[in-house]
């Protein structure tokens, strides 16, 4: 048994010095991440849909029960949408500039980059807005009321959807 | 609201060319019938089953609009210029026009056939991680959220209603998120049924009614005053392989 | 007059030790990096697409995993049918159950769309699934597996091991018949929806697995210089010829049932008859190759004592294995399913054609790097630990040999 364990010892003990290294010779140079600005706000009050702080830490809690309640029960709430998490802090695609997933640009990687840790949102979900999307929050200084209270007569359909919302909230 | 409900309605009658308004169906039933849609916030619940209805009698010779619309809307195929490096036998189709020739008589239709939504998915049975699933309301998805790429759904669906996805996409829709390794299929357009419930109208009969074929009938399964059920009722319709006994949402006429 | 028979750890250290695990690593590795190609790209550079869903990399896949749970038939025959000649080669037999397993198992979970999601088929499980089921199978016989050979090594424990083995030796009695039913359960394929897929993968495994045990022990005993006797040679080719018969009158069994309902002409055409490579390979490589050429090896009574010939036959049983595995996977997938009987249909989704695959070079170097996984292992632990006795010779192993052997043999079976 210990010559099995021997040649582990030494090799368990070199891969780890090797891992401790890492920070030393990295660490201290990462940046601080600039985290692109939001494009709307969710109130006058409130940047996002909870406040900043419980956004940063706990964002994946909410985007994750959205989640299995849309996929599985069809709950089609707005407020912790990834949807809206998109249209509100990734700027719609242009032509000559979309920014992706991948780049630091992207609300989400420039934090993930930073943190180190994998998105595994976008491989299926589109990591821009639509085109035509429309934020169910109000535009940046826009002045108007609360998330969903836009009272246009245009009926779209998505207007008609945030008024079905509406009225149960 | 009911205001807007009752636009979103005819809306409905006059999208669909009339033809629901057609049918020989007091107002007042269908009216009883248009239940509102679903609340965004409260979970879909088995007092429905959604399933669907073709006529392949009305199906159009040479005509793919179903699949064209279900291209446009949830951004599969060709059109869209999806999976790119993918061979034809490795890009997904969500829905397909099958043309079926009697080898006896010769008489030959087509009809389009995609996920069938099951009472008793086989998908859903094998699936190791509970990614394949059916909703209370019979609709039956891929979670790809838990999807490992198994691809075992692909080998236990008798339709061949899946498909895998054989590289990384881009600019997926918002309506229909899809992604490398993970397989997918027809989703009864169910962000639309979410919205509109029993008003809703898949893309695919929305296609085919602009085409003029109207060979779809979209509707609540569970609710015996609904079109499709009274069309069902009257005239009955054909499962594909009922001797499976899966009990399927969708239903045919004419094969 | 009775001697004991002791294990050694394997003490050849000279170049062809390490240039066995040299090869063997480079194998893992060649396989390795066909999987980050695949796994990069995306499945679009295999030959598998929505028609053949499951290809070369399922073939070697299920291969192994049913090859695993019959390598421990050896340490089973000698635990719980008490076949004293069996009993030392029970270690060698329960190591290679272990690493042919997770030599397949490494294959399935590096050809997943998503194997980056290991974990989620760890934590989410629909219990209604054969799959799910086999996931709780795999990692109950490595554990059980584990415990037994704990239970055969540790001469304090001596006394388990006969309890610990029938438990193992009904676990992996249960998990082929799970494996089987992966294809048996599926109720939409001409091929599959057999309850005999279950009895014929377990005697397939019986099959496989002593084919892979003979040529890594016979190996294994040549190249550490111990002496592995002719009679208890014997008595394992003749078993190995035993169940390659077991396979034949399944596979017969399973066509017969098929051939007298006419729902399943049509699948019987296409593999017997008409199905172009399937059906070659069905008779040259699964009948003729894998079955008939090494049955006679076996029992030619020149041949059946050329340990030359016996290893060859091992060999073909493996190639015909693959090949079997190949004709119901593969096959069973390419033939179209019946949406309509007695219409014919056509369509942009390959409806009613015969599905085309051709395997990409990656499926085929994944999984062979499976058998380098498995086989690296084996080399490697068989240093480190005393897994292979030091001698095996007839009059030490195999006191009582002669002309009962082949009876008991047959029995054992």
């Amino acid at each position: 048994m210990t010559r099995l364990f021997k040649p582990l010892q030494s090799l368990v003990l070199a891969v780890g010095m090797a891992f401790l290294a890492i920070p030393l010779l990295a660490g201290a140079e990462v940046p601080r991440p600039d985290i692109p600005q939001a494009n709307a706000r969710y109130s006058e009050a409130q940047g996002c849909v909870e406040p900043t702080e419980e956004m940063r830490k706990n964002h994946m809690e909410y985007i994750l029960h959205q989640r299995d309640e849309t996929m599985r029960q069809g709950v089609r709430t707005k407020q912790y949408s990834l949807e809206e998490c998109i249209n509100c802090h990734v700027p719609k695609p242009e032509s000559g500039k979309i920014v992706r997933s991948d780049s630091k640009e992207h609300f989400c990687s420039s934090c993930h980059s930073y943190a180190a840790v994998k998105i595994d949102c976008f491989s299926c979900h589109r990591d821009t807005p639509m085109p035509d999307a429309e934020p169910g929050m109000h535009r940046l200084g826009g002045g108007k009321g609360h998330h969903f209270t836009e009272t246009e007569t245009e009926l779209t359909a998505d207007v008609l959807r945030a008024a079905t919302e509406e009225g149960l909230q | 609201m009911s205001e807007h409900v009752d636009t979103s309605r005819r809306r409905f009658i006059g999208g669909t060319a009339g033809a629901a308004a057609g049918m020989s169906i007091a107002p007042g039933v269908f009216l009883n019938q248009v239940a509102q849609a679903k609340p965004a916030d409260q979970p879909v619940t088995s007092e429905n089953r959604w399933g669907m209805l073709i006529d392949t009698n009305k199906c159009g010779d040479g005509c793919d609009a179903c699949v064209r619309g279900c291209m446009e809307e949830n951004g599969w195929g060709d059109i869209n210029d999806s999976e790119p490096h993918s061979a034809p036998e490795q890009k997904a189709q969500w829905i397909r026009i099958v043309e079926l020739r009697d080898t006896r008589t010769g008489y030959a239709h087509q009809l389009p056939l995609m996920c069938q939504h099951c009472k008793h998915p086989p998908c859903v049975d094998v699936c190791p991680t509970g990614a394949s699933m059916k909703r209370a309301d019979g609709i039956v998805l891929v979670d790809k959220h838990i999807c490992i790429g198994c691809r075992y759904c692909m080998m236990a669906c008798p339709y061949k209603a899946r498909s895998f996805i054989h590289e990384d996409l881009q600019d997926q829709l918002v309506v229909a998120p899809r992604g490398k390794g993970t397989v997918e299929s027809c989703t009864l357009c169910v962000h639309r049924v979410d919205r509109d419930g029993a008003d809703a109208v898949p893309a695919c009969a929305e296609a085919c009614a602009a085409e003029g074929h109207d060979a779809f009938v979209f509707g609540d399964l569970n609710d015996p005053n609904s079109e499709i059920s009274r069309q069902l009722a009257l005239h009955g319709g054909t499962e594909i392989r009922a001797d499976l006994g899966l009990d399927l949402g969708v239903r045919y006429r004419g094969i | 007059m009775k001697k004991t028979i002791h294990f050694r750890e394997v003490t050849n250290n000279g170049t062809g030790y390490w240039g066995l695990i040299g090869i063997l690593g480079l194998i893992v590795a060649i396989g390795l990096g066909a999987t980050y190609y695949m796994e990069h790209h995306g499945h679009y550079v295999t030959g598998m697409n929505n028609q053949i869903v499951w290809g070369i990399p399922h073939v070697f896949a299920v291969f192994l995993i049913v090859a695993a749970s019959g390598a421990l038939n050896v340490a089973s025959i000698g635990s719980v049918f008490g076949k004293a000649p069996y009993k030392p080669l029970a270690p060698l037999s329960g190591l290679l159950a272990v690493t042919l397993l997770i030599g397949g198992l490494a294959i399935l979970v590096l050809d997943l769309g998503r194997p980056d999601r290991l974990i989620v088929a760890m934590t989410y499980y629909n219990f209604k699934s054969i799959f799910a089921w086999n996931i709780i199978l795999y990692n109950g016989f490595i554990a059980i597996v584990a415990v037994y050979l704990w239970m055969l090594m540790d001469p304090s424990k001596k006394q388990y091991s006969s309890t610990v083995g029938f438990f193992a030796f009904l676990w992996r009695l249960i998990l082929t018949t799970g494996t089987g039913s992966i294809f048996g359960f599926i109720v939409a394929r001409q091929a599959y929806d057999a309850a005999i897929m279950a009895p014929l993968f377990v005697v397939m495994s019986f099959s496989f697995g002593l084919a892979i045990y003979l040529l890594v022990l016979m190996a294994g005993m040549k190249w550490t210089g111990r002496p592995l006797g002719d009679a208890l040679l014997r008595r394992l080719k003749n078993l190995l010829g035993v169940f390659v018969g077991g396979v034949l009158y399944f596979v017969l069994a399973y066509h017969l049932t098929n051939l007298y309902a006419t729902e399943h002409h049509g699948y019987e055409h296409f593999l017997l008859l008409g199905g172009g490579i399937y059906t070659q390979l069905f008779w040259i490589g699964q009948i003729l190759i894998g079955s008939l050429i090494p049955l006679a090896m076996l029992y030619h009574p020149g041949l059946g004592r050329s340990r030359t010939a016996i290893g060859w036959a091992c060999a073909l049983v493996i190639l015909g294995g693959l090949t079997q595995m190949y004709t119901i996977i593969i096959g069973g997938q390419a033939y179209p399913l019946v949406l309509f009987p007695g219409m014919e249909v056509s369509s942009s989704f390959y409806d009613g054609v015969v599905a085309e695959y051709s395997p990409a070079l990656p499926e085929f170097l994944l999984g062979i790097g499976g058998f380098g996984i498995a086989l690296i292992a084996v080399a490697l632990a068989v240093k480190v630990l005393p897994f292979m006795p030091q001698t095996l010779e007839d009059a030490v192993a195999d006191p009582h040999h002669g002309g009962a052997t082949d009876a008991a043999a047959g029995k054992a079976a």
